[in-house]
Protein backbone atom coordinates (compact mmCIF):
# COMPACT_ATOMS: atom_id res chain seq x y z
CA UNK A 1 0.00 0.00 0.00
CA UNK A 2 1.49 3.40 -1.21
CA UNK A 3 -0.27 6.47 0.14
CA UNK A 4 -0.52 9.11 -2.40
CA UNK A 5 -1.69 13.16 -1.97
CA UNK A 6 -5.20 12.62 -2.84
CA UNK A 7 -5.57 10.31 0.20
CA UNK A 8 -4.29 12.50 2.81
CA UNK A 9 -6.76 14.91 1.40
CA UNK A 10 -9.63 12.43 1.36
CA UNK A 11 -8.58 11.29 5.13
CA UNK A 12 -7.65 15.23 5.69
CA UNK A 13 -11.66 15.74 4.87
CA UNK A 14 -12.88 12.62 7.30
CA UNK A 15 -10.71 13.60 10.09
CA UNK A 16 -11.87 17.35 9.99
CA UNK A 17 -8.06 18.65 9.26
CA UNK A 18 -6.70 21.16 7.17
CA UNK A 19 -2.91 20.37 6.94
CA UNK A 20 -0.75 23.08 4.87
CA UNK A 21 0.98 21.61 2.23
CA UNK A 22 4.28 21.21 4.03
CA UNK A 23 2.46 19.20 6.43
CA UNK A 24 1.10 16.74 3.75
CA UNK A 25 4.49 16.49 1.99
CA UNK A 26 6.07 15.22 5.74
CA UNK A 27 2.82 13.03 6.35
CA UNK A 28 2.85 11.38 2.94
CA UNK A 29 6.69 10.03 3.61
CA UNK A 30 5.58 9.01 7.44
CA UNK A 31 2.66 7.03 6.68
CA UNK A 32 4.44 5.58 4.08
CA UNK A 33 7.01 4.68 6.68
CA UNK A 34 4.60 3.69 9.18
CA UNK A 35 2.55 1.73 7.15
CA UNK A 36 5.45 -0.05 5.86
CA UNK A 37 6.41 -1.03 9.28
CA UNK A 38 2.84 -2.04 10.35
CA UNK A 39 2.27 -4.67 6.71
CA UNK A 40 4.59 -6.81 8.60
CA UNK A 41 1.21 -8.27 9.89
CA UNK A 42 0.25 -9.73 6.45
CA UNK A 43 2.90 -12.59 7.41
CA UNK A 44 0.77 -13.61 9.81
CA UNK A 45 -1.91 -16.25 9.33
CA UNK A 46 -4.99 -15.21 10.65
CA UNK A 47 -7.23 -17.26 8.42
CA UNK A 48 -9.01 -19.04 11.24
CA UNK A 49 -9.05 -15.88 14.11
CA UNK A 50 -11.44 -14.46 15.75
CA UNK A 51 -10.77 -10.64 15.76
CA UNK A 52 -10.24 -9.51 19.60
CA UNK A 53 -12.45 -6.91 20.42
CA UNK A 54 -13.13 -6.11 24.07
CA UNK A 55 -10.78 -6.46 26.48
CA UNK A 56 -13.05 -7.85 29.13
CA UNK A 57 -14.24 -11.33 29.46
CA UNK A 58 -17.07 -10.21 32.13
CA UNK A 59 -20.42 -9.38 32.41
CA UNK A 60 -20.97 -5.40 31.77
CA UNK A 61 -22.88 -4.54 34.79
CA UNK A 62 -25.27 -1.06 34.69
CA UNK A 63 -25.93 0.95 37.55
CA UNK A 64 -29.64 2.44 38.66
CA UNK A 65 -30.21 4.66 35.58
CA UNK A 66 -30.50 7.51 38.09
CA UNK A 67 -28.87 11.13 37.43
CA UNK A 68 -26.10 11.47 39.10
CA UNK A 69 -22.61 14.16 38.68
CA UNK A 70 -25.28 16.66 37.30
CA UNK A 71 -23.66 19.81 35.85
CA UNK A 72 -25.51 22.82 36.15
CA UNK A 73 -25.94 25.17 33.26
CA UNK A 74 -22.90 27.00 34.16
CA UNK A 75 -20.53 24.64 34.94
CA UNK A 76 -21.77 23.09 30.98
CA UNK A 77 -21.09 26.28 29.58
CA UNK A 78 -18.04 27.67 31.33
CA UNK A 79 -15.46 25.98 28.77
CA UNK A 80 -16.89 27.19 25.88
CA UNK A 81 -15.54 29.68 24.26
CA UNK A 82 -18.79 31.12 22.66
CA UNK A 83 -22.12 31.11 23.79
CA UNK A 84 -25.34 32.64 24.50
CA UNK A 85 -26.47 31.47 27.82
CA UNK A 86 -27.44 28.95 27.71
CA UNK A 87 -26.53 28.08 24.28
CA UNK A 88 -23.59 26.89 23.08
CA UNK A 89 -22.70 29.21 19.76
CA UNK A 90 -21.50 27.11 16.31
CA UNK A 91 -21.14 29.90 12.80
CA UNK A 92 -24.23 29.72 11.24
CA UNK A 93 -25.64 26.51 9.30
CA UNK A 94 -29.51 27.37 8.24
CA UNK A 95 -29.62 30.19 5.34
CA UNK A 96 -32.65 31.95 5.46
CA UNK A 97 -31.90 33.35 2.05
CA UNK B 1 18.35 9.89 47.13
CA UNK B 2 15.27 11.33 47.94
CA UNK B 3 14.76 12.52 51.85
CA UNK B 4 11.87 10.18 52.28
CA UNK B 5 12.24 7.19 50.28
CA UNK B 6 8.60 5.46 51.06
CA UNK B 7 5.17 6.39 53.07
CA UNK B 8 6.46 4.09 55.70
CA UNK B 9 9.02 6.68 56.40
CA UNK B 10 7.31 9.74 56.47
CA UNK B 11 4.26 8.32 58.87
CA UNK B 12 7.03 7.41 61.33
CA UNK B 13 8.04 10.93 60.69
CA UNK B 14 4.98 12.30 61.33
CA UNK B 15 4.03 9.73 64.44
CA UNK B 16 7.28 11.03 66.32
CA UNK B 17 6.42 14.72 65.39
CA UNK B 18 9.53 15.35 63.66
CA UNK B 19 7.52 16.87 60.54
CA UNK B 20 4.09 17.44 59.54
CA UNK B 21 2.23 17.40 56.48
CA UNK B 22 2.69 21.26 56.03
CA UNK B 23 6.72 20.84 56.39
CA UNK B 24 6.34 18.33 53.80
CA UNK B 25 4.28 20.39 51.36
CA UNK B 26 6.71 23.41 52.49
CA UNK B 27 9.99 21.32 51.56
CA UNK B 28 8.71 19.43 47.92
CA UNK B 29 7.21 23.53 46.59
CA UNK B 30 10.81 24.24 47.62
CA UNK B 31 12.48 21.25 45.45
CA UNK B 32 9.77 22.24 42.58
CA UNK B 33 11.51 25.47 42.84
CA UNK B 34 14.78 24.86 42.67
CA UNK B 35 14.16 21.97 39.88
CA UNK B 36 12.45 24.67 37.26
CA UNK B 37 14.15 24.15 34.82
CA UNK B 38 13.76 20.17 34.45
CA UNK B 39 10.03 21.80 33.42
CA UNK B 40 8.25 18.96 35.62
CA UNK B 41 5.03 20.95 36.26
CA UNK B 42 2.40 22.55 33.73
CA UNK B 43 0.90 23.87 37.31
CA UNK B 44 1.77 23.62 41.12
CA UNK B 45 -1.26 23.36 43.29
CA UNK B 46 0.89 25.74 46.20
CA UNK B 47 -1.63 26.98 48.51
CA UNK B 48 -4.24 24.53 48.12
CA UNK B 49 -1.47 22.03 49.51
CA UNK B 50 -0.39 24.18 52.14
CA UNK B 51 -3.67 24.55 53.48
CA UNK B 52 -5.38 20.51 53.10
CA UNK B 53 -1.69 19.57 54.39
CA UNK B 54 -2.28 22.28 57.69
CA UNK B 55 -5.87 20.68 57.80
CA UNK B 56 -4.64 17.23 58.18
CA UNK B 57 -1.92 17.82 60.69
CA UNK B 58 -4.85 19.69 62.90
CA UNK B 59 -7.29 16.29 62.25
CA UNK B 60 -4.31 14.13 63.22
CA UNK B 61 -3.73 16.03 66.50
CA UNK B 62 -7.44 15.73 67.20
CA UNK B 63 -7.61 11.97 66.62
CA UNK B 64 -4.35 10.24 65.46
CA UNK B 65 -6.43 7.49 64.47
CA UNK B 66 -8.68 9.57 61.68
CA UNK B 67 -6.67 9.67 59.49
CA UNK B 68 -6.68 7.89 56.42
CA UNK B 69 -4.02 5.37 55.09
CA UNK B 70 -2.24 7.82 52.51
CA UNK B 71 -1.68 10.33 55.61
CA UNK B 72 1.26 12.00 54.22
CA UNK B 73 1.53 11.00 50.90
CA UNK B 74 2.12 14.16 48.20
CA UNK B 75 1.36 12.91 45.06
CA UNK B 76 1.55 14.58 41.55
CA UNK B 77 -1.05 13.57 39.08
CA UNK B 78 -0.23 13.62 35.01
CA UNK B 79 -2.44 16.34 33.90
CA UNK B 80 -4.69 14.08 31.84
CA UNK B 81 -6.77 13.17 35.10
CA UNK B 82 -9.56 15.83 35.82
CA UNK B 83 -9.48 17.40 39.45
CA UNK B 84 -12.53 19.30 39.91
CA UNK B 85 -11.99 22.99 39.18
CA UNK B 86 -8.36 22.43 38.22
CA UNK B 87 -6.74 22.91 34.93
CA UNK B 88 -6.79 20.22 32.12
CA UNK B 89 -4.42 20.32 28.99
CA UNK B 90 -3.31 17.01 27.63
CA UNK B 91 -0.43 19.16 27.28
CA UNK B 92 -2.20 20.67 23.89
CA UNK B 93 -2.94 23.43 22.55
CA UNK B 94 -6.39 22.14 22.36
CA UNK B 95 -7.25 21.97 26.00
CA UNK B 96 -4.87 24.60 27.84
CA UNK B 97 -8.09 26.91 28.71
CA UNK B 98 -10.04 24.06 29.89
CA UNK B 99 -11.17 23.69 33.63
CA UNK B 100 -12.38 20.21 34.89
CA UNK B 101 -16.11 19.99 36.19
CA UNK B 102 -15.84 16.60 37.97
CA UNK B 103 -13.04 14.85 39.59
CA UNK B 104 -11.61 11.14 38.16
CA UNK B 105 -12.75 8.40 40.83
CA UNK B 106 -8.77 7.76 41.23
CA UNK B 107 -8.24 10.91 42.91
CA UNK B 108 -11.80 11.02 44.63
CA UNK B 109 -10.09 7.80 46.41
CA UNK B 110 -6.65 8.98 46.63
CA UNK B 111 -7.97 12.46 48.60
CA UNK B 112 -10.48 10.52 50.58
CA UNK B 113 -7.75 8.67 51.95
CA UNK B 114 -6.10 11.67 52.86
CA UNK B 115 -2.91 12.26 50.22
CA UNK B 116 -2.03 15.91 49.11
CA UNK B 117 -2.46 16.80 45.62
CA UNK B 118 0.41 18.94 45.08
CA UNK B 119 0.57 20.00 41.06
CA UNK B 120 0.00 18.38 37.91
CA UNK B 121 3.00 17.26 35.65
CA UNK B 122 3.90 17.59 31.78
CA UNK B 123 4.04 14.86 29.39
CA UNK B 124 3.56 14.18 26.01
CA UNK B 125 0.09 15.90 24.17
CA UNK B 126 -2.45 13.76 24.72
CA UNK B 127 -0.41 10.97 26.34
CA UNK B 128 1.37 9.78 23.19
CA UNK B 129 4.90 9.56 22.65
CA UNK B 130 7.88 8.12 24.46
CA UNK B 131 9.91 10.76 25.27
CA UNK B 132 8.38 13.74 26.78
CA UNK B 133 9.11 15.73 23.40
CA UNK B 134 5.67 16.51 22.09
CA UNK B 135 4.33 18.57 24.90
CA UNK B 136 2.31 22.14 24.10
CA UNK B 137 4.96 23.55 26.88
CA UNK B 138 8.24 21.96 25.80
CA UNK B 139 10.05 18.65 27.26
CA UNK B 140 10.81 17.52 30.44
CA UNK B 141 14.29 16.88 31.22
CA UNK B 142 15.43 13.73 33.32
CA UNK B 143 17.25 14.73 36.58
CA UNK B 144 20.39 12.45 36.18
CA UNK B 145 21.04 14.04 32.68
CA UNK B 146 19.01 17.18 31.99
CA UNK B 147 20.30 16.50 28.16
CA UNK B 148 18.34 13.92 28.30
CA UNK B 149 14.67 12.58 28.47
CA UNK B 150 12.81 11.47 30.60
CA UNK B 151 10.78 8.92 28.81
CA UNK B 152 7.10 8.86 27.67
CA UNK B 153 4.49 9.66 28.37
CA UNK B 154 4.42 10.31 31.60
CA UNK B 155 7.51 12.02 31.30
CA UNK B 156 6.94 14.54 34.13
CA UNK B 157 5.43 11.89 36.36
CA UNK B 158 8.83 10.24 36.77
CA UNK B 159 10.86 13.34 37.07
CA UNK B 160 8.30 14.30 39.88
CA UNK B 161 9.40 11.56 41.92
CA UNK B 162 13.13 11.17 40.77
CA UNK B 163 13.44 14.95 41.37
CA UNK B 164 12.17 14.32 44.83
CA UNK B 165 9.49 16.82 44.22
CA UNK B 166 6.92 14.61 45.35
CA UNK B 167 6.51 11.15 46.77
CA UNK B 168 4.60 9.43 44.09
CA UNK B 169 2.97 10.57 41.15
CA UNK B 170 -0.37 9.05 39.22
CA UNK B 171 0.13 8.42 35.38
CA UNK B 172 -1.36 6.67 32.36
CA UNK B 173 -0.21 3.85 30.86
CA UNK B 174 -1.73 2.87 27.11
CA UNK B 175 1.58 1.17 25.62
CA UNK B 176 4.55 1.63 28.35
CA UNK B 177 4.12 5.28 29.60
CA UNK B 178 4.26 4.31 32.87
CA UNK B 179 6.63 1.71 32.96
CA UNK B 180 9.20 3.49 30.57
CA UNK B 181 9.80 6.87 31.86
CA UNK B 182 10.36 4.82 35.24
CA UNK B 183 12.68 3.11 33.74
CA UNK B 184 14.60 5.70 32.68
CA UNK B 185 14.26 7.25 35.72
CA UNK B 186 15.29 4.70 37.74
CA UNK B 187 11.90 4.13 39.58
CA UNK B 188 9.30 1.56 40.12
CA UNK B 189 6.63 2.07 37.66
CA UNK B 190 3.18 -0.28 37.23
CA UNK B 191 0.35 -0.50 34.88
CA UNK B 192 -2.73 -2.60 36.57
CA UNK B 193 -4.83 -5.09 34.67
CA UNK B 194 -6.98 -3.34 32.22
CA UNK B 195 -10.38 -2.81 34.03
CA UNK B 196 -8.42 -2.54 37.21
CA UNK B 197 -8.75 0.76 38.17
CA UNK B 198 -11.88 3.09 36.48
CA UNK B 199 -10.91 5.27 34.03
CA UNK B 200 -13.70 7.61 35.20
CA UNK B 201 -11.89 10.81 34.66
CA UNK B 202 -9.08 9.95 32.42
CA UNK B 203 -8.48 11.63 29.75
CA UNK B 204 -9.28 8.98 26.53
CA UNK B 205 -6.38 7.97 24.16
CA UNK B 206 -7.04 4.18 22.96
CA UNK B 207 -9.68 3.17 25.47
CA UNK B 208 -8.92 -1.14 24.94
CA UNK B 209 -5.26 -0.38 26.16
CA UNK B 210 -5.65 2.88 28.86
CA UNK B 211 -4.80 2.37 32.59
CA UNK B 212 -3.92 4.45 35.38
CA UNK B 213 -0.43 3.79 36.94
CA UNK B 214 1.69 4.46 39.50
CA UNK B 215 5.13 5.79 39.71
CA UNK B 216 6.64 5.56 43.08
CA UNK B 217 10.69 4.77 44.65
CA UNK B 218 9.02 1.59 46.45
CA UNK B 219 6.50 -1.36 45.58
CA UNK B 220 5.43 -0.62 48.84
CA UNK B 221 4.18 2.83 48.01
CA UNK B 222 3.02 1.28 44.72
CA UNK B 223 1.25 -1.19 46.35
CA UNK B 224 -0.69 1.05 49.24
CA UNK B 225 -1.65 3.88 46.22
CA UNK B 226 -2.68 0.49 44.05
CA UNK B 227 -5.41 -0.78 47.03
CA UNK B 228 -6.56 2.79 47.16
CA UNK B 229 -7.63 3.62 44.06
CA UNK B 230 -8.48 -0.18 42.37
CA UNK B 231 -12.15 -1.68 41.98
CA UNK B 232 -15.68 -1.63 41.10
CA UNK B 233 -16.97 2.21 39.71
CA UNK B 234 -20.44 2.80 38.97
CA UNK B 235 -19.31 5.82 36.71
CA UNK B 236 -17.17 2.89 34.28
CA UNK B 237 -18.80 0.31 33.11
CA UNK B 238 -14.97 -1.28 31.96
CA UNK B 239 -13.98 -1.45 35.68
CA UNK B 240 -13.86 -4.89 36.73
CA UNK B 241 -15.86 -5.81 40.37
CA UNK B 242 -13.03 -8.26 40.98
CA UNK B 243 -12.55 -8.03 44.58
CA UNK B 244 -9.23 -5.73 45.57
CA UNK B 245 -6.62 -7.55 47.81
CA UNK B 246 -5.24 -5.53 50.52
CA UNK B 247 -1.74 -5.57 48.33
CA UNK B 248 0.15 -3.48 51.22
CA UNK B 249 -0.53 -6.22 53.16
CA UNK B 250 1.20 -8.91 51.18
CA UNK B 251 4.64 -7.69 50.22
CA UNK B 252 6.95 -11.26 50.61
CA UNK B 253 6.16 -13.66 48.38
CA UNK B 254 5.70 -17.05 49.55
CA UNK B 255 7.92 -19.69 48.24
CA UNK B 256 9.45 -20.18 44.60
CA UNK B 257 8.22 -18.82 41.42
CA UNK B 258 8.20 -20.17 37.99
CA UNK B 259 9.75 -17.72 35.19
CA UNK B 260 8.98 -17.52 31.76
CA UNK B 261 11.71 -15.40 29.45
CA UNK B 262 11.26 -14.95 25.60
CA UNK B 263 14.72 -15.64 24.12
CA UNK B 264 13.71 -13.51 21.07
CA UNK B 265 13.07 -10.74 23.21
CA UNK B 266 16.64 -11.32 25.57
CA UNK B 267 18.37 -11.99 21.83
CA UNK B 268 16.93 -9.07 20.17
CA UNK B 269 19.18 -7.21 18.01
CA UNK B 270 17.94 -3.64 18.44
CA UNK B 271 18.48 -4.52 22.91
CA UNK B 272 21.12 -2.60 24.34
CA UNK B 273 24.25 -4.86 25.12
CA UNK B 274 24.73 -3.63 29.00
CA UNK B 275 21.05 -4.11 29.23
CA UNK B 276 20.73 -7.39 27.85
CA UNK B 277 23.88 -8.66 30.00
CA UNK B 278 22.09 -7.16 33.36
CA UNK B 279 19.19 -8.79 32.04
CA UNK B 280 20.35 -12.24 32.15
CA UNK B 281 22.98 -11.95 35.37
CA UNK B 282 19.86 -10.97 36.92
CA UNK B 283 17.93 -14.26 35.52
CA UNK B 284 20.54 -15.51 37.15
CA UNK B 285 20.60 -14.41 40.58
CA UNK B 286 16.66 -15.74 40.35
CA UNK B 287 17.91 -19.31 39.84
CA UNK B 288 20.31 -19.02 42.51
CA UNK B 289 17.54 -17.79 44.88
CA UNK B 290 15.66 -20.81 44.31
CA UNK B 291 13.34 -19.65 41.47
CA UNK B 292 12.56 -21.69 38.34
CA UNK B 293 13.48 -19.44 35.02
CA UNK B 294 12.85 -20.57 31.82
CA UNK B 295 13.46 -20.03 27.91
CA UNK B 296 10.29 -19.95 26.60
CA UNK B 297 9.39 -19.42 22.46
CA UNK B 298 7.54 -16.60 21.65
CA UNK B 299 6.70 -16.15 17.69
CA UNK B 300 5.03 -12.92 17.93
CA UNK B 301 7.69 -10.56 18.80
CA UNK B 302 7.76 -8.55 15.78
CA UNK B 303 4.04 -8.28 15.37
CA UNK B 304 3.85 -6.17 19.10
CA UNK B 305 4.48 -2.81 17.89
CA UNK B 306 2.42 -3.48 14.74
CA UNK B 307 -0.42 -4.57 16.23
CA UNK B 308 -0.12 -2.36 18.45
CA UNK B 309 -0.06 0.87 16.12
CA UNK B 310 -2.86 0.38 14.12
CA UNK B 311 -5.33 -0.34 16.89
CA UNK B 312 -3.91 2.54 19.78
CA UNK B 313 -4.05 5.13 16.39
CA UNK B 314 -7.35 3.95 15.07
CA UNK B 315 -9.00 4.16 19.03
CA UNK B 316 -7.59 7.59 18.92
CA UNK B 317 -8.80 8.96 16.17
CA UNK B 318 -12.62 7.90 17.06
CA UNK B 319 -11.55 9.01 20.75
CA UNK B 320 -10.17 12.76 19.49
CA UNK B 321 -13.41 13.58 17.72
CA UNK B 322 -15.05 14.87 20.32
CA UNK B 323 -12.10 17.68 20.09
CA UNK B 324 -14.60 19.97 18.34
CA UNK B 325 -14.18 23.32 19.56
CA UNK B 326 -17.58 23.94 20.29
CA UNK B 327 -18.25 22.82 24.05
CA UNK B 328 -14.69 23.11 25.16
CA UNK B 329 -11.03 23.06 23.47
CA UNK B 330 -9.65 25.69 21.30
CA UNK B 331 -11.65 27.57 18.68
CA UNK B 332 -10.11 28.71 15.73
CA UNK B 333 -11.02 33.05 15.53
CA UNK B 334 -11.69 32.91 11.90
CA UNK B 335 -14.47 30.30 10.45
CA UNK B 336 -16.94 31.36 8.85
CA UNK B 337 -18.88 28.15 8.37
CA UNK B 338 -19.31 24.94 10.23
CA UNK B 339 -17.18 22.89 8.21
CA UNK B 340 -14.29 25.46 8.30
CA UNK B 341 -14.66 26.04 12.33
CA UNK B 342 -13.94 22.13 13.06
CA UNK B 343 -11.37 21.96 10.55
CA UNK B 344 -9.63 25.36 11.64
CA UNK B 345 -10.15 24.37 15.28
CA UNK B 346 -8.61 20.91 15.39
CA UNK B 347 -5.78 22.12 12.98
CA UNK B 348 -4.91 25.02 15.04
CA UNK B 349 -5.37 23.15 18.57
CA UNK B 350 -3.68 19.82 17.94
CA UNK B 351 0.20 19.13 17.58
CA UNK B 352 1.85 17.62 14.59
CA UNK B 353 2.44 13.97 16.30
CA UNK B 354 -1.23 14.16 17.28
CA UNK B 355 -2.59 14.82 13.69
CA UNK B 356 -0.49 11.83 12.00
CA UNK B 357 -1.67 8.87 14.37
CA UNK B 358 -5.22 10.80 14.00
CA UNK B 359 -5.12 11.13 10.08
CA UNK B 360 -3.19 7.25 10.33
CA UNK B 361 -6.45 6.12 12.62
CA UNK B 362 -8.28 7.87 9.93
CA UNK B 363 -6.94 5.42 7.20
CA UNK B 364 -6.94 2.23 8.89
CA UNK B 365 -10.90 2.85 9.93
CA UNK B 366 -11.66 4.12 7.00
CA UNK B 367 -13.80 1.85 3.79
CA UNK B 368 -11.37 -0.09 1.82
CA UNK B 369 -8.75 -0.72 4.32
CA UNK B 370 -10.35 -1.48 7.37
CA UNK B 371 -10.07 -5.52 7.15
CA UNK B 372 -6.71 -4.98 6.09
CA UNK B 373 -5.51 -2.79 8.25
CA UNK B 374 -7.72 -2.55 11.77
CA UNK B 375 -9.06 -5.92 11.76
CA UNK B 376 -6.16 -7.73 10.60
CA UNK B 377 -4.65 -6.13 14.00
CA UNK B 378 -7.36 -7.02 16.40
CA UNK B 379 -6.65 -10.89 14.60
CA UNK B 380 -3.19 -10.64 15.55
CA UNK B 381 -3.87 -8.72 18.89
CA UNK B 382 -5.67 -12.52 19.86
CA UNK B 383 -3.26 -14.71 18.72
CA UNK B 384 -0.79 -12.50 20.85
CA UNK B 385 -3.45 -12.95 24.01
CA UNK B 386 -3.75 -16.38 23.66
CA UNK B 387 -0.12 -17.34 23.48
CA UNK B 388 0.65 -14.82 26.81
CA UNK B 389 -2.33 -16.77 28.47
CA UNK B 390 -0.71 -19.95 27.29
CA UNK B 391 2.69 -18.94 28.88
CA UNK B 392 0.89 -17.58 31.91
CA UNK B 393 -0.78 -20.87 32.70
CA UNK B 394 2.41 -22.74 33.21
CA UNK B 395 4.33 -19.95 34.67
CA UNK B 396 3.91 -17.10 37.31
CA UNK B 397 5.38 -14.42 35.34
CA UNK B 398 6.97 -13.80 32.56
CA UNK B 399 10.59 -11.66 32.82
CA UNK B 400 11.63 -9.16 30.02
CA UNK B 401 13.59 -5.69 29.44
CA UNK B 402 11.40 -2.78 29.98
CA UNK B 403 12.98 -0.52 27.18
CA UNK B 404 15.77 -1.77 24.69
CA UNK B 405 18.11 1.41 25.41
CA UNK B 406 18.68 4.08 27.99
CA UNK B 407 17.38 7.33 27.81
CA UNK B 408 18.25 9.25 24.95
CA UNK B 409 19.18 12.80 24.14
CA UNK B 410 16.47 15.29 23.60
CA UNK B 411 16.23 15.93 19.74
CA UNK B 412 18.38 12.95 18.71
CA UNK B 413 15.05 11.10 17.71
CA UNK B 414 13.15 13.32 15.51
CA UNK B 415 13.27 11.67 12.08
CA UNK B 416 11.82 8.72 11.56
CA UNK B 417 8.70 8.09 13.63
CA UNK B 418 9.14 4.43 13.13
CA UNK B 419 12.16 4.21 15.31
CA UNK B 420 11.00 5.57 18.29
CA UNK B 421 7.62 3.21 18.21
CA UNK B 422 9.73 0.38 17.96
CA UNK B 423 11.49 1.36 21.15
CA UNK B 424 8.15 0.39 22.69
CA UNK B 425 8.70 -2.72 21.59
CA UNK B 426 8.81 -4.50 25.19
CA UNK B 427 6.54 -2.78 27.06
CA UNK B 428 3.40 -2.79 24.19
CA UNK B 429 2.72 -6.54 25.61
CA UNK B 430 1.17 -5.83 28.54
CA UNK B 431 -1.90 -3.23 26.91
CA UNK B 432 -2.51 -5.68 23.97
CA UNK B 433 -3.41 -8.51 26.20
CA UNK B 434 -4.90 -6.67 29.11
CA UNK B 435 -2.50 -7.68 31.57
CA UNK B 436 -0.38 -6.58 34.39
CA UNK B 437 3.09 -5.45 34.46
CA UNK B 438 5.47 -3.78 36.79
CA UNK B 439 8.82 -2.56 35.88
CA UNK B 440 11.83 -1.61 38.87
CA UNK B 441 15.18 -0.55 38.37
CA UNK B 442 17.92 -3.06 37.46
CA UNK B 443 20.90 -1.22 37.20
CA UNK B 444 22.96 1.57 35.35
CA UNK B 445 25.00 1.73 32.34
CA UNK B 446 28.79 2.68 31.96
CA UNK B 447 26.98 6.79 31.58
CA UNK B 448 25.34 6.43 34.51
CA UNK B 449 22.13 5.84 33.10
CA UNK B 450 19.73 3.51 34.92
CA UNK B 451 17.53 0.84 33.21
CA UNK B 452 14.65 -1.20 34.45
CA UNK B 453 13.36 -5.04 34.47
CA UNK B 454 9.75 -5.92 34.55
CA UNK B 455 7.54 -8.70 35.17
CA UNK B 456 3.98 -9.55 34.15
CA UNK B 457 1.45 -12.02 35.39
CA UNK B 458 -2.08 -12.98 34.87
CA UNK B 459 -5.00 -10.64 34.35
CA UNK B 460 -5.48 -9.40 38.33
CA UNK B 461 -3.09 -10.77 40.23
CA UNK B 462 -1.69 -7.94 41.08
CA UNK B 463 -1.38 -9.18 44.13
CA UNK B 464 1.32 -12.10 43.22
CA UNK B 465 3.06 -9.30 40.96
CA UNK B 466 3.38 -6.99 43.85
CA UNK B 467 4.36 -8.92 46.49
CA UNK B 468 7.27 -11.02 44.33
CA UNK B 469 8.53 -7.71 42.99
CA UNK B 470 9.27 -6.45 46.39
CA UNK B 471 10.78 -9.33 47.41
CA UNK B 472 13.14 -9.48 45.08
CA UNK B 473 14.19 -6.39 44.96
CA UNK B 474 14.72 -6.22 48.52
CA UNK B 475 16.32 -9.83 48.39
CA UNK B 476 18.60 -9.41 45.20
CA UNK B 477 20.16 -6.23 44.97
Amino acid sequence: MKVDKPLISKLENLAKLALSDEEKTQLLTDMNDILSMVEKLDHLDTEAVAPLIHMSDQPQVLRKDEIKHELSKEEALKNATAKVDPFFTVPKVIDLD
Amino acid sequence: MPKYSNLQVIQSALKAGSTSCEKLVDYYLARIEKQQALNIYIETFAEEARTRARALDQKYREAPSSVGPLFGMVVSIKDVLCYKDHKLSAASKMLHNFTASFSATAIERILAADAIIIGRTNCDEFAMGSANESSYYGPTRNAIDPTRVPGGSSGGSAVSVQADTCLAALGSDTGGSVRQPASFCGLVGMKPSYGRISRYGLLAYASSFDQIGIIANSVADTAILLEIMAGADEFDSTVSAEAVPAYSQHLSFPGKAKIAYFGEAMQHEGLDPEIKKQSFDFIEALRGAGHQVAAVDFEYLAYLVPSYYVLTMAEASSNLSRYDGVRYGHRTATATSLEEHYRKSRTEGFGEKVKRRIMLGTFVLSVGYYDAYFKKAQKARRLIQDRILQVLADYDFIIMPVTPSVAWKIGEKQGNPVEIYLSDIYTVLANLTGLPAIAFPLGKNKNGMPFGIQLMSAKFTEKNLLSFANTITQNLR
